[in-house]
């Protein structure tokens, strides 16, 4: 490993290998680099391995095989707790990951156990809750909130570890609509203006056009790489492994088999020039 | 079930909601040492006296507190009809006969109706006082109080933080757990499961079909809850804490009625002796 690639790769995964006992490998010789500062979206179908993929980065789990390097340091047990405050995750069921009753005291949980000193963990709480939007909420009691807020609040409670990165491991599947458009809102603002980081982790193809690379899971490993635009361009294959094209990528194909000229395009005002174009 | 406000906490910015909650615990402990001490109704009437400014001073209403009651309301019967049978005595306390009735062991005196009532009103005070607490005080500050007064226990190497944590968990998650005891309870309505006939057997049996999911479920979310905790970095030591609890002007105060409530009841005590 050489220093100029230190600062370049997040989080480096080298030939992991990973089973849950029996029943085969569930993440199989999984090679992947996260660039500093990216969003990466990591698409799958149930059970393709990419809940494990999170957990592994964050040494919940240890990989059977292979290393995983966080920022080139390999992810061990003497560096883990350095580790897991630089790479934060956010899970699935939002109840299943707020510790205390109160807002405010639920943020403070990562920096408490940190072991900060009280005045920063304030300031943390006041950045945390800002940077997702609750800052009204700091006083609330958490099981009032809606879905998309209780969420909010557990992205909150990892950014107040302030970490380089952050991994959403389908952290908008249990939410309606209009929390899933809460979500990405807030994960890809911290991206743009905080630098963060940012691996999404989803079965939601809608979500993955804002990432600038994405690639997808079957069977834990890696099958397609890619930009978002590349990988919508082979919708066949993408059927192949359970998924499907956004809606705008289903428009555009409808629109070809018709027999309009339009090109493969995921921004709607492009697609709608195009249209008008042929149209005419 | 959202609106349930588990416990009977009783929002208001008074007085007594205001002081340290470790001061209140150390109230309430003095408040029932101080019942037991008493043994006359003098001493009970001066606890009762200190209640009574105590609920004035929370701003919680009077007959929201005296709902608190209900709950002992049978138990209170009980205790008081026990003591008027067993409980002999030959002291009168007014004019007629000692013993009005006697059979066997049991036997209805003066003594003995004087002692109920006594015990009764100890019971009385006993719940106020306790619920006066809940009420005033939320059960995160609650928890919080306890942690701080079970510290030195750390000293025998007792996990006082972990039983802290454990304590807050459960409270944080008995709103999750009664939405979720709903949603299966309809779930297995649909399903033509019947929890409001036959008799008291027949509907504890019909709730194993709620049990068994809730507490798989409530199995698969402590799993969840400590990965994400793990995620958080939580290795149960070398914490800090984000929230002091300080000790305030109000705290002192409180702590002058009690000590002053402890020595009235005890002169009371040791000048007018038992019941009169």
């Amino acid at each position: 490993m050489t220093v100029q690639e230190l600062p370049e790769n997040a989080i480096e995964m080298r030939n992991v290998s990973f089973s849950y006992g029996q029943g085969g490998f569930c993440i199989q010789g999984l090679n992947l680099e996260v660039k500093k500062g990216e969003f990466l979206a990591v698409l799958g179908h149930n059970g393709s391995g990419k809940s494990t993929l999170a957990r592994l980065a964050n040494g919940i789990l240890m990989p059977d095989k292979g290393e995983i390097s966080i920022f080139g340091q390999v992810l061990d047990d003497k560096h883990l707790y350095d580790l897991r405050s630089r790479v934060g995750v956010v899970f699935q069921n939002p109840d299943n990951q707020t510790v205390a009753s109160v807002v405010e005291d639920d943020v403070a949980f990562g920096a408490e156990n940190v072991g900060l000193d009280r005045e920063e963990i304030g300031r943390r709480i006041d950045f945390a809750l800002s940077a997702v939007g609750m800052q009204d909420y700091r006083y609330a009691t958490v099981s009032r909130l809606s879905g998309g807020q209780k969420q909010r609040i557990a992205i909150a409670g990892v950014l107040a570890l302030r970490p380089d990165v952050m991994i959403l491991d389908e952290s908008t599947a249990m939410l309606d609509p209009k929390g899933r458009r809460e979500i990405i809102d807030v994960v890809s603002r911290l991206n743009r203006e905080e630098g963060v980081t940012v691996v999404l982790i989803t079965h939601f193809v809608e979500e993955a056009l804002l990432a600038d690379r994405a690639v997808v899971m079957n069977r834990g490993e890696i099958v397609m790489r890619g930009t978002p635009a590349e990988i919508f361009s082979r919708g066949d294959e993408l059927l192949t492994y359970n998924l499907t094209l956004p809606r705008i990528g289903i428009i555009s194909k409808r629109l070809r088999e018709g027999g309009m000229s339009v090109g493969d395009t995921l921004d709607f005002e492009k697609l709608a020039e195009e249209i008008a174009r042929c149209v005419s | 079930m959202k609106a349930v406000a588990f416990g009977q906490y009783y929002p208001a910015n008074s007085f007594v909601h205001r002081l340290d909650p470790r001061m209140k615990l150390l109230f309430l402990v003095a408040f029932i040492v101080a019942i037991f001490v008493a043994n006359n109704f003098y001493g009970l009437a001066a606890c009762a006296a200190v209640l009574v400014f105590v609920i004035a001073f929370s701003r919680v209403p009077f007959l929201k507190v005296l709902s608190a009651v209900k709950g002992i309301f049978f138990l209170a019967i009980f205790t008081g009809a026990i003591n008027v049978l067993f409980h002999t005595g030959e002291k009168t306390y007014w004019a007629g006969p000692a013993v009005y009735w006697n059979w066997g062991i049991f036997c209805v005196s003066q003594e003995g109706i004087v002692f109920s009532v006594f015990l009764i009103l100890r019971l009385l005070l006993l719940v106020l006082c306790s619920s006066m607490l809940t009420y005033t005080t939320t059960p995160v500050s609650l928890t919080d109080g306890i942690e701080s007064i079970l510290t030195p226990l750390k000293w025998v190497k007792f996990p006082v933080h972990a039983l802290a944590l454990i304590m807050s968990i459960a409270l944080r998650m008995i709103p999750t757990l009664m939405e979720e005891t709903a949603r299966i309870k309809n779930a297995q309505t649909a399903r033509g499961a019947n929890f409001e006939s036959g008799n008291l057997f027949k509907r504890i049996g019909a709730f194993i079909p709620v049990l068994i999911p809730l507490l798989l479920s409530a199995f698969r979310r402590a799993d969840e809850l400590s990965d994400a905790m793990e995620a958080r970095c939580y290795k149960g030591e070398k914490r800090t804490k984000y929230k002091k609890l300080r000790f305030s002007w109000r705290d002192l105060v409180a702590f002058l009625v009690m000590a002053a409530m402890i020595a009235g009841v005890a002169l009371l005590r040791v000048y007018l002796g038992e019941i009169l």
